[in-house]
């Protein structure tokens, strides 16, 4: 069960593979819920700290949408595999994981996106920046959006900014939510069609 | 995660196949899977698919100093990584046989044959070198997982390009891409392996095999060879017992192969460099046709960011503002600072034997004397360090007599005295060391 995407322009490719629910073993084992588990694997070098920090939020985040009470005692592994950067990365990979969950077919309370937001140094909100962008931002903010009521699932900023500036960010996230939403359902509804 | 095991009656019924030279997936013996090469966006990414087994190699490179011993050469790296994702048994961080076999094939590949020039990687003699890292990650395993990391490799390798360097007297200057093109790595010979799976004790023989026939072969012969019919390494695993002309006709099937994988890389990496020429797009993302069912693609879509400012300062108005938090940090130490007092222990039986030991582990650090300040903070903090006030005593004051205190002895004390103990607390301030403790909400 795979997934391919590349949402943002430019080049972030992250693939997303997904098993699950399976046997876990002893020590991972929940009573209650099944065990999640994400890791995120970089093009170049070893996983360090910031991927396991990454892989921290990520698991965060599908904890809060997989219903995990209807499969306890079992494992769920979601391996992301960095196929390109050119910014962005993390909201790509919090796309990744909803469409690697979606097409799995696990149960969801709902789905979630991820929207980058840079702000540079005017103060302009760039959504989906890349990585110059990035480079030269005063702050880059990351959402993950849920699609129920377009809730905050989890945030995370580099640079400072002001709380005005946040909730402008936040706000625009929102919207570009929609659009993320929108492509989700068009192409599930392509890869279920008949014709 | 668990590898389900091959059935008995499959494994009966997929060499009984291989006996009436029959294949799963109706390939002849000699038959290779379709390969099919695809590159990235950077310089030295491709994704190679043989039939399902998908891997991606990436170069990178980076200057640093050379090897003690050859200090005119550069410093190669492999490292080929099982990916979770490529099938249920590869977990990650266990460094299976495996894995071990196959980074050690890939290194006597393309290492060992000398197909990259090192001598061209030196930039400063004795102090500057090229060290070119290649990764190698396997993202789908159905089978023959080193042709295709050979393959996966040697086009990265090819594809690569790494910044362009001047040397002008003691002066190195490391050129930006957008400065001066990048330039291409010196590659001798491309070798690509080819693996042979046998079967019966070497009676039959499956060229490319896929994962289910890798479940029940008895060996596996790798050559190496290039183009130009050398062989570069060659290995043998199973204990397969080989006669020689078994071998000499897996050498010459391993000239065919390699002279038509060859022809198909130089095609691809012709075609990409004619389309990056072009200005025409390349990646990933296009590499996938868009007819195809399972794939989607959409134009970068415009956001419409017109309302944003009123939306937000809605939000802001209407929430409330943030607490207000007085935080006055006592300074012990330089290095060393304090925030919020903490709350009373609710551990009340062990309050106890947590007290003679930290009484025990604070006369061993040093005893100063501070104040204790109460704050009025409602955000006390997660984090409680040391709080010292008096002087620590040793012996508590309860105790007439001195007693000698066993292991053993310390519950049933501890019962017995904590009654006592805790109403003397209120006059004593507290004493404790305490560990991590989340401030009651």
């Amino acid at each position: 069960m795979t997934s391919l995407l590349s949402p943002s322009p430019g080049d972030t490719s992250v693939l997303a593979g997904l098993y699950g629910p399976v046997e876990v073993k002893g020590s991972k084992e929940l009573p209650d819920r099944a065990a999640l588990e994400v890791l995120l694997r970089p093009k170049v070098g070893l996983p360090g700290v910031l991927e396991r920090s990454r892989e921290q939020l990520l698991r965060q985040t599908c904890e809060a949408v997989v219903l995990g009470g209807l499969h306890p005692r079992t494992a769920i592994t979601l391996v992301l595999q960095v196929l390109s950067d050119a910014g962005s990365l993390l909201s790509c990979c919090l796309n990744a994981a909803c469409m690697g969950l979606l097409d799995a077919g696990l149960p969801l309370t709902s789905l979630f996106c991820g929207v980058t937001c840079a702000l540079d140094p005017d103060g302009a909100i760039v959504l989906d920046p890349t990585t110059r962008q990035e480079r030269d931002a005063r702050a880059v903010l990351t959402f993950a959006i849920d699609s129920a009521e377009r809730k905050v699932l989890a945030t995370t900023t580099k640079g400072s900014c002001s709380v005005e500036e946040m909730q402008q960010c936040l706000a625009a996230a929102q919207r570009a939510a929609d659009t993320i939403f929108q492509f989700y359902r068009d192409s599930v509804r392509r890869r279920y069609s008949k014709s | 995660m668990k590898a389900t095991p091959l059935s008995n009656c499959e494994r009966r019924f997929l060499l009984r196949a291989i006996e009436e030279r029959k294949r799963l997936d109706g390939r002849q013996c000699y038959d290779y899977r379709n390969v099919r090469v695809s590159f990235g966006a950077d310089y030295g990414c491709c994704i190679v698919e043989l039939g399902k087994t998908r891997v991606l190699a990436q170069v990178s490179c980076e200057l640093v100093p050379p090897k003690p011993n050859r200090p005119t050469e550069g410093i190669l790296f492999f490292n080929l990584e099982l990916s979770p994702m490529a099938a249920p048994g590869f977990e990650p961080g266990r460094q299976s046989e495996l894995l071990v076999r196959l980074n050690r094939l890939i290194e006597r590949c393309l290492r060992n044959s000398k197909c990259i020039d090192t001598e061209s990687l030196c930039v400063v003699a004795g102090e500057k070198v090229w060290q070119i890292r290649l990764d190698l990650h396997l993202l789908n395993h159905d089978g023959n997982i080193i042709d295709a990391a050979s393959i996966a490799g040697i086009v990265a390798l090819c594809h690569f390009r790494r910044p362009d360097v001047s040397v002008q007297g003691e002066e190195v200057t490391v050129y930006t891409p957008e400065e001066r093109d990048p330039v291409p790595l010196s590659i001798h010979h491309m070798p690509i392996c080819v693996s042979f799976a046998f079967f019966q004790q070497g009676t039959y023989l499956l060229v490319d095999p896929s994962e289910r026939e890798e479940c029940v072969m008895d060996g596996l012969l790798v050559i190496a060879m290039n183009k130009h019919q050398e062989i570069c390494t060659i290995q043998s695993s199973g204990g397969v017992m080989l006669v020689k002309d078994q071998v000499l006709r897996c050498s010459k099937i391993t000239a065919v192969k390699v002279a038509e994988i060859t022809e198909l890389i130089q095609k691809a990496l012709e075609n990409d460099q004619k389309v990056r020429k072009e200005g025409g797009k390349f990646g990933f993302a296009e590499s996938i046709p868009n007819q195809k069912i399972t794939a989607f693609k959409m134009e970068s879509a415009a956001v419409d960011t017109n309302n944003v400012e009123e939306q937000a300062e809605e939000i802001i108005t209407k929430a409330d503002p943030p607490s207000e938090v007085f935080a006055k940090p006592i300074l012990h130490t330089p290095g060393t600072a304090q925030i919020g007092e903490g709350i009373e222990n609710s551990w009340g039986e062990l309050e106890e034997s947590e007290r003679e030991e930290a009484a025990e582990e604070e006369a061993e650090s040093e005893a100063a004397a501070f104040e204790c300040q109460k704050m009025d903070t409602e955000d006390t903090s997660m984090m409680e360090e040391t709080k010292k006030d008096e002087p620590i005593v040793l012996s508590d004051s309860e105790e007439e007599e001195v007693v000698v205190l066993e292991p053993q002895v310390l519950p049933r004390k501890t019962r017995a005295q904590t009654n006592l103990k805790q109403e003397n607390t209120s006059k004593k301030t507290f004493n404790k060391r305490r560990k991590k403790k989340r401030a009651a909400p």
